[in-house]
């Protein structure tokens, strides 16, 4: 098993996410991070997924899902391809000498406090998952009271857009060469 | 020019070229039952909505259109659902449109509302709930467009009773634009030529045939290209009739209860071509012990399907029509420059299997009636156009092994979700649907009682068809398993042959009640039977309770490990030993 990027851009009608979420539930596929969002294109939402399972299953997850009639385009993000991020608040307990290093750990992460009070502090972090985890796994020293992440969100490095490429294993399934013979958005 | 919703509702199906539906009305639905009025299209009333939805099943099975089903919000919806799944699983198009209770108490637990398109997401292949009236046409369009299209399925429209109240003006879109749904149906000719050149290499090569050659309409493509190459043909359950049965290259049915020669044949093939299969369990048995020195072609429709279980050395995605014409053309050019392989021993091979394992039963005169027995008599009296409808278990099994078939469309049933109480409203939907055609449905006394009550539907919508209940009295596939693999402790199988009595509620509900005993009453029986034309016939078959259905592959076993008979010895030459051509 292992962590696989999927962007998945699916037109912006109600029941999307459940659609796409009740495909992972109901496959038996295990989802690890979910992010949504609007796009460039009104009408459209992009869908970063992290999903944890083999190279095999995820080419039943990536067909399945472009059997979902709302689901445009999907992307599977290769290790080192893509740009990935995401953001997380921490509030952190902050007493005493404890405030200083927080704020020394803040400084060299170059994350900013974002909440202030006589106990805590609010730490809003961005970055590559990695670098997250380990300031999380820092602040956890102090304790922390409560953590927000947004999941993660990928753009594919280069100068094309999701819609120009993709699909690429799914239509290597298929028979075709390369994912610019492949007009296959669904069946 | 302004309609209601309901109006445009008719409208649309109307251009859709929807000429009969089935449905009951209730509450939120009801503004849409006043346009059918002046509607061209028939609506048969059903007794329940799961009748409904099989019926509208029936009809696509036999006609090859989209089948049509309506009911009301909550409960009605909810009713639909076993037919949704049985449609998703079997690839039936059908579409359902679904009362909802009005927009402005939807999400308050109104009266009769249930979230249907949330309830229905899994076992559709689309759902829409449409919030404006003017969005009505443009759903009915796109629904039907998804149903027919790529690998077929059901789609369920769900409308609010204001949507269908409040007025909107007419607009048929005359295209459907769908960015996200462009199914692939031409095959790519690359793999068409990889596919041809393991045809032309091996040496026990195996057409497999599912459902989709026959949902495609590729049978008489499928037809030349199987003697064009002389590839010996199994039909899967859902292939039945794709076929001719007759023919000296079909093999019959493979899978947990398929023929010996079937089942054997793919078992020890050096190639596949499985053209519109899915290589379920019930055809390969253990996965891992399939085919174990086949390689594969894979041709479907849908993308998902290649690959999930068994990797193909050839994908082709691809509508099977298009596809198998393109490999008719392959192969015959290939075999004009060098020749038909020579297969002779690959094919002596098969039929000294068919001669050494042919299907058997054993039917005494003074014995106990034979299900196989009754079945063989009723298509001794039957043609090839005779429509032939089971339910799910055994009696579905035996038609399915003695029925010979000869035409696509002349077999239905429910095979991937195994849906008891299938037979008698699909064999509604199928005789209303191909009304010069004989209907007989096939069904178990289990099956029978979960959905007789369509027989009422049959009567009064004047649309009759036979039903022959293979009645043992039991759940007779369940009752097999208990005595094979549960040490013949019998639990909660047991029926009764007289509750109820079938010719009596078969006339209660207005049609003729038969009844045949011992063998020698079956010949009378099915003619009586076949003699009524104005009224749907039950047939009360009493066939011996303790008959198995052989051949069969025990759950999770290896397909060598077939047992043919009741005396549950393998066969004699052991298969996984057996010689090879």
């Amino acid at each position: 098993m292992s962590l696989h990027t999927l962007s998945v851009l699916v037109e912006d009608k109600p029941g999307v996410l459940t659609r796409v979420a009740g495909l992972f539930s109901a496959r038996g596929f295990n989802i690890d991070s979910l992010a949504v969002g609007p796009t460039e294109t009104e009408g459209l939402s992009r869908m970063t997924v992290v999903v944890n399972v083999e190279s095999k299953s995820l080419e039943q997850v990536t067909k399945q899902l472009n059997k979902l009639i709302n689901v445009i385009k999907i992307l599977e993000h290769e290790p080192g391809t893509a740009v990935e991020r995401e953001l997380m608040l921490a509030k952190v307990r902050a007493k005493g000498d404890a405030r200083a290093r927080i704020m020394e750990i803040a400084e060299v992460f170059r994350v900013s406090i974002v909440d202030v009070t006589k106990t805590t502090l609010t730490v809003e972090a961005s970055g590559k998952p990695e670098k997250l985890e380990a300031l999380r796994e820092l602040l956890s020293e102090y304790g922390i009271v409560e953590l927000s992440r947004t999941g993660r969100i990928a753009l594919a490095r280069g100068d094309r857009g999701i819609r120009e490429k993709g699909g690429l294993r799914v239509a290597k399934a298929a028979g075709a060469e390369d994912a610019s013979d492949w007009d296959g958005g669904g069946v | 020019m302004k309609v209601t919703g309901a109006q445009a509702l008719f409208k649309a199906l109307e251009g859709e070229g929807v000429d009969i539906m089935f449905g009951i009305p209730g509450g939120a639905i009801l503004p849409a039952y006043d346009p059918l009025l002046d509607s061209s299209v028939r609506h048969v009333l059903c007794r329940h909505e799961q009748g409904a939805g099989h019926a509208a099943e029936g009809y696509a099975w036999a006609t090859g259109k989209v089948g049509v089903a309506m009911a009301t919000s909550g409960p009605g919806g909810c009713n639909l659902v076993t037919a949704l799944a049985d449609a998703k699983m079997d690839s039936v198009p059908l579409v359902a449109i679904t009362g909802q209770v009005p927009t402005p108490v939807v999400g308050n637990d109104a009266f009769q509302e249930a979230d249907i398109t949330g309830i229905t997401m899994p076992v559709t292949k689309h759902n829409f709930l449409v919030t404006d009236p003017g969005e009505v046409a443009e759903t009915i369009r796109e629904a039907f467009h998804i149903a027919r299209t790529g690998r077929p399925g059901p789609v369920l429209v769900d409308l609010p009773k204001d949507v269908l109240v409040n007025e909107t003006t007419w607009r048929w879109p005359d295209r459907v634009d769908l960015p996200g749904y462009k199914p692939t149906t031409k095959g790519n000719m690359r793999q068409v030529v990889e596919a041809t050149k393991l045809i032309m290499e091996a040496k026990r090569p195996v057409l497999y045939v599912g459902g989709g050659v026959i949902k495609a309409n590729a049978t008489e493509e499928l037809f030349e290209l199987a003697t064009t190459g002389h590839l010996p043909v199994v039909t899967t359950l859902m292939a039945r009739g794709a076929f001719p049965d007759a023919h000296e290259l079909c093999l019959g049915m493979p899978g947990m209860h398929g023929v010996y020669t079937a089942v054997t044949a793919m078992q020890k093939a050096d190639l596949l071509v499985a053209v519109g299969a899915r290589f379920d369990d019930r055809v390969t048995g253990k996965l891992s012990a399939f085919a174990p020195d086949a390689k594969i072609v894979h041709i479907d429709i849908d993308p998902a399907e290649i690959g999930k279980n068994r990797v193909a050395d050839v994908p082709i995605v691809g509508d099977c029509k298009d596809v198998t014409a393109k490999l008719v053309a392959e192969l015959t050019r290939r075999q004009d420059e060098s020749g038909i392989p020579d297969r002779s021993a690959w094919l002596a091979q098969l039929a000294e299997w068919q001669a050494q394992h042919p299907l058997r039963y054993d039917q005494q005169d003074d014995g106990p009636l034979k299900p196989q027995y009754a079945i063989e008599r009723l298509r001794a009296h039957s043609d090839g156009d005779t429509i032939v409808v089971a339910g799910v278990g055994q009696h579905q099994m035996w038609a399915s092994q003695f029925w010979s078939f000869e035409k696509p469309r002349t077999w239905i049933n429910s095979g991937g979700l195994g849906t008891m109480g299938f037979a008698v409203p699909a064999a509604l939907g199928a005789a209303a649907g191909q009304p010069d055609r004989r209907v007989i449905a096939i069904d178990g006394d289990g099956c029978f009682q979960m959905t007789s009550q369509e027989l009422a539907t049959s009567t009064t919508e004047k649309i009759p068809f036979i039903t022959a209940i293979i009645n043992n009295a039991n759940l007779g596939m369940v009752r097999q398993w208990q005595e094979l693999f549960y040490e013949e402790r019998y639990s909660q199988v047991h029926l009764g042959y007289d509750v109820p009595d079938y010719v009596k509620l078969a006339e209660a509900y207005g049609a003729v009640g038969l009844r045949a005993e011992r063998p020698e009453d079956v010949d009378t029986v099915i003619e009586k039977a076949l003699s009524v034309d104005d009224r749907s016939v039950v047939i009360d078959f009493r066939c011996d309770d303790m008959e198995m259905c052989f051949p069969m592959v025990p759950a999770g076993a290896s397909n060598d490990d077939i047992i043919t008979g009741p005396e549950g010895l393998r066969p004699q030459a052991d298969p996984a030993e057996a010689p090879i051509a």
